[in-house]
């Protein structure tokens, strides 16, 4: 159903409003540390098999992408470097993210949809207990303290599948490769690499949360709100990567 | 003067640009159980909502031991929760969570030493009798076990006001009597004071005309007869989010009301 220009406004207010209390709450007592140690093993062991995948498959895909371009200007050798700093720099956050928020997203998003269907957030505050400190905020830190180190194991298994096209198909030496990509890299590659993540992370978390916690219509509802959650947070992602990489670029120059 | 531990007054709640709840007031006294019956629609659980301060009314107040709790926000509201117990319709049970922990849950919150928690948990348990499945899912419950643990969850912090949203709705009657015989335990035992919400008419004439007396080693449910009637316990009854009709039942089942007569029939 498509969104009417007020409650458009609304759901960005709602949002802000959700953000707002969760950051708000970060320092406020009683603080989950089970409960973000929990999240925090469920967000980040358990979406390291598919980042691992999907950073080694991209990595190998750029690098035969990159090495047919590279090779009409007789620069085959710095694949490596393309491949690293690519990785780095755009893929490795933009994808670790997007994997996070397809797996992770809907989770929470029919998590807590299923809890307020079924009334279990309005229980939770009838015990005197904030759903927003219990809840949010745990999804939110892990989500956001472990999509960085999720980005850094896909930024490492893109350059290890680079790698192995490198060497099997193009036949590359590795030290080659290896040393390419090291010196195309720079600090600010790296800051500005694990910056977005950060900022996702925030994203994801608290989009899917919000998801959750204003679905309506039973299961059905809990459904919709799961479509939904992933939807918005991977376009999210995806807008907000153009004005971060934006602002990186403009003060990394 | 007595002063009423709850009371409403002139509360209006719209849902949707509809009156849920039109100009609705009522107190309830220390100790005494307010049964408040009417189709489903009719606003029943909205009110409790309110008492709880889960939703805001739109118009008017609500007095929970002398404080307003409409203009109390989140935080300020935990305080007033403290005093309130609610069971559900739906037992509403964490299902992540084991009985222990559902049970235990708001001493768990406060940090109450574990071994408290324990014999706290277990004395709840043992007054719904369901002691022995303290560590089982909520899962693995029957519909009938969850209100219990429900009720027990609401108890463990021992608070004034206990509110039932159709605590029985949906269960077979033995074990629809069993709950009310906890809620009449409760009411004539330990004196908590009730909100009871629900259109089984059967129940809530079991609230409003049986009472509960400490036996030699089991409470004893005996029936109001010529030489004691129940006087704590009385109806509210909704229409359309209005009341339309508030006193005792033998009052009740005697009115003319063409409505009355035909939503006891």
């Amino acid at each position: 159903m498509p969104l009417s220009p007020t409650a458009a406004v609304k759901e960005v207010q709602d949002v802000s409003l959700l953000a707002a209390k969760a950051f708000g709450s970060i320092f406020r007592r009683p603080h989950y540390v089970r409960d973000i140690l929990i999240q925090m093993e469920l967000i980040g062991v358990g979406s390291l098999a598919v980042v691992m995948l999907t950073g080694f498959f991209t990595g190998a895909v750029l690098t035969l992408q990159t090495s047919k371009t590279l090779s009409t200007f007789g620069a085959v050798g710095y694949t490596g470097a393309l491949v690293a700093v690519s990785l780095v720099r755009e893929l490795g956050p933009v994808l670790a993210s997007l994997m996070v928020a397809g797996r992770v997203g809907s989770g929470i998003a029919s998590e807590l949809g299923s809890m307020l269907v079924t009334e279990q957030i309005n229980a939770m505050r009838a015990l005197g207990t904030d759903p927003i400190k219990k809840l949010v905020v745990p999804r939110l830190l892990a989500t956001i303290s472990m999509l960085p180190v999720i980005t850094i194991v896909a930024d490492a298994m893109g350059i290890l599948g680079g790698l192995f096209t490198s060497v099997f198909v193009l036949n590359i030496t590795p030290n080659l490769y290896l040393n390419r990509a090291w010196d195309s890299l720079r600090y600010m590659d790296l800051f500005g690499g694990l910056l977005k993540p950060l900022v996702f992370g925030a994203t994801l978390a608290i989009v899917s949360c919000h998801c959750g916690l204003r679905t309506y219509g039973g299961t059905q509802g809990v459904g919709r709100s799961t479509t939904q959650a992933v939807v918005a947070s991977s376009i999210l992602i995806i807008v907000s990567d153009l004005f971060l990489t934006r602002i990186i670029l403009a003060y990394t120059r | 003067m007595i002063e009423p531990i709850l009371e409403v007054k002139d509360v209006v709640k719209f849902y949707e640009d509809k009156a849920v709840l039109n100009g609705v007031s009522f107190r309830v006294f220390k100790g005494a159980t307010k049964i408040i019956i009417g189709a489903s629609g009719s606003g029943k659980s909205t009110i409790l909502k309110l008492i709880m301060g889960l939703d805001r009314p739109d118009e008017g107040t609500i007095l929970v031991d002398g404080e307003d709790i409409t203009k109390l926000d989140e935080q300020q509201l935990a305080h007033v929760r403290k005093k309130i117990g609610m069971v559900f319709q739906e037992s509403a049970l964490f299902d992540s969570l084991t009985v222990r922990e559902n049970v235990g849950f708001r001493l768990y919150e406060e940090g109450v030493d574990e071994e408290e928690i324990d014999r706290k948990v277990r004395e709840v348990l043992g007054f719904v009798g369901l002691e022995d499945a303290i560590d089982k899912w909520p899962s693995e419950l029957s519909g009938g076990m969850k209100r219990r643990v429900a009720l027990a969850r609401a108890l463990i912090t021992e608070p004034q006001i206990m509110l039932y949203d159709e605590p029985t709705a949906g269960l077979d009657p033995i074990t629809s009597r069993k709950i009310n015989e906890l809620i009449i335990a409760l009411r004539d035992i330990k004196s908590v004071t009730g909100v009871f919400v629900t259109h089984r008419m059967r129940d809530a004439f079991t609230l409003a005309t049986e009472y509960a007396t400490n036996g030699d080693h089991e409470i004893k449910f005996r029936t109001e007869d010529n030489f004691l009637c129940i006087a704590n316990t009385r109806f509210l009854l909704l229409r359309d989010g209005k009341i339309i009709f508030e006193g005792p039942d033998e009052v009740l089942r005697k009115s003319e009301d063409e409505y009355i007569k035909r939503f006891l029939a």
